[in-house]
C-alpha cells in the first residue's frame, strides 16, 4: 500500500508491540461452498459471469493441480494445508458499483481509512494540491482487492484518456477478452506449480493493467489486498502488459487481519514488456505474521514472473517483505529479448517464529541481457529466513551478466539465515558475480548510536535501515517511508 | 509412489555382491540417486545405471608395479599402500613404524547415497591409527583400477590421527579402461592434531569416480584437503567435514580441470558444531570443450557455533563455447556472531588481460596458458608442502600441455 501520511499516522497512533492491522471488518459475506471441487470452480466462474473459454481454462488448471503434487523441497515447514477445508470464494454481499465511490459499503470504506488507503480520490488530489504540512505526491490508482473481489478502482477515467487499461481482472476477462486470452498464463503457464495450478483454477480477482504502445502511465498504479473474512484464500490474479515503449509503475500491498487459523495466500502475478517497454513493480508485504509462538498468520505462496519479450525491455522487482507466517515466492524475470534488463531488490526481514523462502530467478536467454540482484535478509526472535535465488545463462546468452549480492543479517541468537544461490553458466562470454555475507550488527556501530543518545531500538532501526538503503532506495519514496517504519515495527521486541 | 521400482542393470549388479545389512536393503529400495535429490541435481547417474558392474579381476604383483610406474610414478618409492582392483597389493605396500594397522570400520550414513553404496559393496581398505604426537610424515594412497569388463571397486578407508599426531596422505586414483570406483574416506582428526590430504584422481576418461570423505575434527585440529580432479567421464567428490572443538579448522581446496564430455562434481558440507572454528574453500574449475563442472558447497553453523570464520570462494573459467558449469554455494547459519562469506565468479578468459599478453608479444596459446595457470594459483598456491605443489603444478602441466597440443 503507499505510505501516504495517513499510513504513517495510523501506524503511529496505533498499540505497539501487536499487529496494528488486527481488525476485522464486520460486512456480509457471501461465500461459495467450502471445499474445491469443479463444482466450485463452476460457481465461481458463473457469479464472475465469466465465458466459457475461461471456465473452461480453469477446469484444465484443476485438472492439472489434482495431477500435482504439493512441493516439499522447501526450507520452511508447516502443517499440511487441507484444500478441502477453505472457502475459494468471499464476496462482500453489498457489492458496490465499481464506477462510484459512493455506493461503497461504508464500513469498508471505514476499513481503507484505518489504514491509510487514499481511496477518495479528493482526498488524493488535496494531496497533491496541499501545499504546508502535507506532501506533495502524485496521484496513486488504486485497484482495491477485498477478500477476492475487487471492489473498487479509482483514477479510471484519467488513465482511460491516457489509453492506459486499469482494470479488475474479471473486467478486463469481459471486457477485453482479446488481450486475456493472448497474455493470462503466457508467462505462468497454468502447470508452472502446485500453487500457480490451484491459483488458475480458482482466483476470484486481481488487477489487469494493459498500457499501449508509446505510453507512459501518468501516475503510479496500485493494488491493495486485504485478506478479511475466515478461512478463505486469497488467489488474485494480476497481469500487467507493456506494449513497445511503455511505461509504468506498479505498487502493490497487502494487509490481513489478526487469525487464530492460518489463511492461504497463493496469488500469480505475471508482466509482459515488449521492446523498449518498463515494468517497475513494488511490493510492500505485511501480512499478519501470526503470534510470537508462530500461531495464525498468512502462508503467502506466491508465483511472479516477468517476460521480457522485447529488445532493451526492463522489468524491476522490489519487495519488502515483512510479514506473513511463511513466506514463500521467487519473483523472477524471463530475459528473452536481446538487451533486456532484469532486476530483483529484496528486503525480508522475520522475526518470531516467521519463515522466508525467497529469491529469484533471472533466466537469461538473449545476449547481452543483464540482471541484478540485492537481497537483504534479517533474521530475529526465532524466525528463519532463506535467500533462495537463481541464475541461469543459456547458451544463447552471449555477453550477458549478473551480479548478485546478498547480505543477511541476525538479531539475537535463536534465528537463522541462509543464502542458497543457484548459477548455472551455459555460455562462455556470459559472466556471473555472486557475494553473500552473514553478519551481526556489530558492537561498534550499536555503541556509536547509544552514546550519541539513541534507544537501543533506534539504534538497531538505524542500522538496520542503512543495511538495507541499497533497496529501499529503489522504491518509490511513498513506499520507501513505509518500509523503513514496518522494517522497524518487524523487529519490535528483537532487542534488549 | 506405489509398486516395486524396478532395479536398474548397475544396482542389480551391486546387490549381487552386496553385505547383507541396512546398507544393501537401502540400496535396493532407494537405487542410486537421481535428479529429483536436491543434492543430485547437477549430477545425474542415469548412465551409470544402465552398466553392471562386475567384482574386478587380482593382478598379479608384476603387473600392479607396471600399473603403478604408470599410472602413479609419484608414489614408486617412499611409503606408501597400494590397491589394484581393490586388493591391497602387500608386495608394493610400506608403512612406516610409527603407524598401526588397524580394521577398518566405517559408520554407515543413511542418507549420504555414496556411503550407502560404498558400505553396501565394501571392501576393507586401508586402515591406520597415528598415535599420540607422532608425527608419520607422508604416506601414498595409491588405489588403480584395471580390467576389460566393466568392474566396480569400493574401498573403504580410515584414518585416524590421535592428540597432536601429524600425517600427510596422498591420495592417488587412477586407472585405465571402464569402471566405477566408489572409495570412501573416514578421518577422525583429534585434538591438536593435524591431517593433509592431498588428493589427485585421474582416472580413465571412461571411468566413473563417486568418491565419499567424512571427516570429524576435535579442538584445535586441522584436516587440510586439496583434491585435483583431471580424470574420470563422470567423477563427485563428496566431502562431508564436521569440527565437533573450538578452534579446529578445516580447508576443503580444489581444482577441477575437465575437457572434453567430462562432468565433475564437488560437494561439500562443511558442519560447525563448535565455537571459535575456521572453514576454508577456496574451488577452481576450468572447463574446456563440452566439459560440465558442478560445485555444491554448503556451510553449515550451528547454533552453538558462535565467533565461526567461514569463506568459501568458487570460480570458474569456461573456455569453450560448450563448457557449462553450476554451482551452488551455500550458508545456512544459526548463530549471530559469526562472520561466513561466500563468492562465486563465472566468465570467460579476460580479452583486456589477453590483449596485455599479446601485446607484449607473448603468443596466443602462451598468454592463455599463462591467465590460466594464474588463475589456477590462487587455489594451488594453498598446497603449503612443496613437494606435493611440485607434484600437482606437474600434473595440471602435463594436463595442459595434452590439452593444447
Amino acid at each position: 500500500m503507499p505510505a501516504v501520511t495517513e499510513t504513517r499516522e495510523a501506524v503511529e497512533t496505533l498499540g505497539q508491540s501487536t499487529y496494528k492491522w488486527g481488525f476485522e471488518t464486520d460486512i456480509e459475506m457471501d461465500f461459495a461452498p467450502k471445499g474445491l471441487s469443479e463444482d466450485t470452480i463452476r460457481f465461481i466462474s458463473a457469479r464472475k459471469q465469466e465465458p466459457e473459454w475461461m471456465l473452461d481454462w480453469r477446469l484444465q488448471a484443476f485438472r492439472a493441480w489434482q495431477a500435482m503434487e504439493e512441493p516439499s523441497w522447501q526450507k520452511p515447514e508447516y502443517p499440511a494445508i487441507d484444500y478441502q477445508d477453505a472457502f475459494y470464494f468471499a464476496e462482500p454481499k453489498n457489492k458496490p458499483g465499481p464506477k462510484s465511490l459512493d455506493e461503497v459499503d461504508p464500513e469498508l470504506l471505514r476499513t481503507y481509512e484505518k489504514l491509510g488507503i487514499p481511496l477518495h480520490e479528493q482526498a488524493i488530489l488535496a494531496g497533491v494540491e496541499g501545499a504546508g504540512d502535507v506532501e506533495a505526491r502524485l496521484p496513486v490508482a488504486v485497484d482495491a482487492v477485498f477478500d477476492s473481489v475487487s471492489v473498487v478502482t479509482t483514477f479510471r477515467k484519467t488513465l482511460e484518456e491516457a489509453g492506459v487499461i486499469f482494470c479488475p481482472i474479471s473486467d478486463a476477462i469481459r471486457e477485453h477478452p482479446e488481450l486475456v486470452k493472448r497474455y493470462l498464463g503466457s508467462v505462468v503457464p497454468v502447470s508452472d506449480n502446485f500453487f500457480a495450478a490451484l491459483n488458475s483454477a480458482v482466483f476470484t480477482d486481481g488487477s489487469f493493467v494493459y498500457v499501449p504502445e508509446g505510453v507512459r502511465c501518468p501516475m503510479e498504479l496500485s493494488t491493495y489486498f486485504r485478506i478479511n473474512a475466515r478461512n478463505t484464500g486469497q488467489f488474485e490474479r494480476t497481469l500487467i502488459i507493456c506494449e513497445d515503449r511503455a511505461t509504468v509503475s506498479y505498487l502493490e500491498g497487502c494487509t490481513a487481519p489478526m487469525r487464530d487459523e492460518n489463511q492461504l495466500h497463493a496469488a500469480v502475478v505475471e508482466l509482459v514488456a515488449m521492446n523498449d517497454a518498463k515494468i517497475k513493480y513494488s511490493t510492500v508485504q505485511n501480512w499478519y505474521p501470526g503470534d510470537e509462538n508462530g500461531k495464525g498468520g498468512i502462508y503467502n505462496f506466491v508465483t511472479k514472473r516477468g517476460a521480457c519479450r522485447g529488445r532493451n525491455a526492463k522489468i524491476s522487482w522490489t519487495q519488502v517483505e515483512t510479514g506473513s507466517a511463511i513466506t514463500w515466492k521467487y519473483p523472477s524475470c524471463i530475459l528473452a529479448g536481446e538487451g533486456s534488463v532484469g532486476e530483483f531488490y529484496s528486503v525480508a526481514v522475520t522475526n518470531n517464529r516467521q519463515q522466508a523462502d525467497t529469491g529469484t530467478k533471472m533466466i537469461h536467454l538473449a545476449p547481452n541481457t543483464r540482471s541484478t540482484i540485492i537481497a537483504k535478509t534479517i533474521s530475529a526472535g526465532r524466525s528463519d529466513s532463506t535467500y533462495r535465488g537463481l541464475v541461469r545463462m543459456m547458451p544463447k546468452a552471449r555477453g550477458a551478466r549478473n551480479f548478485t549480492q546478498c547480505d543477511s543479517l541476525l538479531i539475537g541468537d535463536q534465528c537463522g539465515a541462509h543464502t542458497v544461490p543457484y548459477i548455472e553458466n551455459r555460455n562462455m562470454t556470459a559472466r556471473v558475480e555472486h557475494e553473500a555475507t552473514t553478519s551481526k550488527i556489530s558492537e561498534d556501530q550499536l555503541f556509536y548510536c547509544r552514546s550519541r543518545g539513541l534507544s537501543e531500538e533506534d539504534a538497531v532501526g538505524l542500522i538496520v535501515n542503512g543495511f538495507c538503503k541499497d533497496v529501499l532506495k529503489e522504491l518509490p519514496m511513498e513506499f520507501a517511508v513505509e518500509a523503513q517504519k514496518l522494517l522497524q515495527l518487524s523487529l519490535e521486541g528483537s532487542v534488549g | 509412489m506405489s509398486g516395486a521400482i524396478a532395479l536398474s542393470p548397475a544396482v542389480e549388479s551391486f546387490l549381487s555382491r552386496a553385505h547383507d545389512g541396512e546398507a544393501r536393503s537401502l540400496l535396493q529400495r532407494q537405487g542410486l540417486p537421481q535428479r529429483r535429490l536436491e543434492a543430485w541435481r547437477y549430477t545425474p547417474l542415469r548412465d551409470l545405471d544402465k552398466t553392471g558392474f562386475a567384482a574386478p579381476q587380482s593382478v598379479s604383483d608384476e603387473e600392479a608395479e607396471a600399473l603403478v610406474a604408470r599410472l602413479a610414478p609419484e608414489a614408486q618409492d617412499g611409503h606408501r599402500v597400494v590397491f589394484v582392483n581393490g586388493t591391497l597389493i602387500a608386495a608394493l605396500t610400506d608403512l612406516p613404524e610409527t603407524v598401526r594397522v588397524v580394521p577398518v570400520a566405517v559408520p554407515l550414513l543413511a542418507d549420504r547415497p555414496l556411503s550407502v553404496l560404498n558400505s553396501a559393496v565394501q571392501q576393507p581398505g586401508f586402515g591406520i591409527r597415528v598415535a599420540a604426537g607422532v608425527d608419520a610424515g607422508k604416506i601414498a594412497l595409491v588405489s588403480l583400477v584395471t580390467g576389460d569388463e566393466p568392474a566396480s571397486t569400493h574401498l573403504a578407508h580410515q584414518v585416524t590421527l590421535e592428540e597432536k599426531a601429524r600425517l600427510t596422505l596422498l591420495d592417488i586414483q587412477s586407472g585405465e579402461g571402464t569402471y566405477l570406483a566408489n572409495p570412501s574416506l573416514t578421518v577422525s582428526v583429534a585434538q591438536e592434531a593435524h591431517l593433509v590430504h592431498l588428493r589427485v584422481q585421474q582416472d580413465s576418461v571412461e571411468a566413473t569416480n563417486l568418491a565419499f570423505v567424512s571427516a570429524e575434527i576435535a579442538e584445535h585440529g586441522i584436516y587440510d584437503s586439496f583434491t585435483l580432479t583431471l580424470g574420470a567421464r563422470l567423477s563427485r567428490h563428496e566431502v562431508l567435514a564436521q569440527l565437533d572443538g573450538k578452534h579446529g579448522a578445516v580447508h576443503v581446496n580444489a581444482a577441477q580441470l575437465l575437457g572434453g564430455a567430462q562432468h565433475a562434481d564437488l560437494t561439500s558440507v562443511i558442519t560447525h558444531a563448535a565455537p571459535d572454528c575456521i572453514s576454508r574453500q577456496t574451488v577452481k574449475n576450468v572447463l574446456m570443450d563440452g566439459a560440465h563442472g558442478v560445485f555444491q558447497g554448503k556451510i553449515f553453523v550451528d547454533r552453538i557455533a558462535q565467533k565461526t570464520d567461514g569463506y568459501q570462494m568458487n570460480q570458474a573459467l569456461l573456455l569453450s563455447e560448450k563448457a557449462q558449469i553450476d554451482s551452488k554455494p551455500e550458508l545456512e547459519i544459526y548463530a549471530d556472531d559469526v562472520k561466513c562469506s561466500h563468492g562465486a565468479t563465472v566468465g570467460a578468459l579476460d580479452d583486456e588481460q589477453l590483449f596485455y599478453l599479446r601485446a607484449r608479444g607473448i603468443p596466443q596459446a602462451e598468454a592463455r596458458a599463462i591467465l590460466v595457470r594464474a588463475f589456477l594459483l590462487d587455489a594451488l598456491a594453498l598446497v603449503t608442502d612443496e613437494a606435493a605443489y611440485a607434484l600437482l603444478d606437474q600434473r595440471v602441466e602435463a594436463w595442459w600441455q595434452k590439452r593444447e597440443a
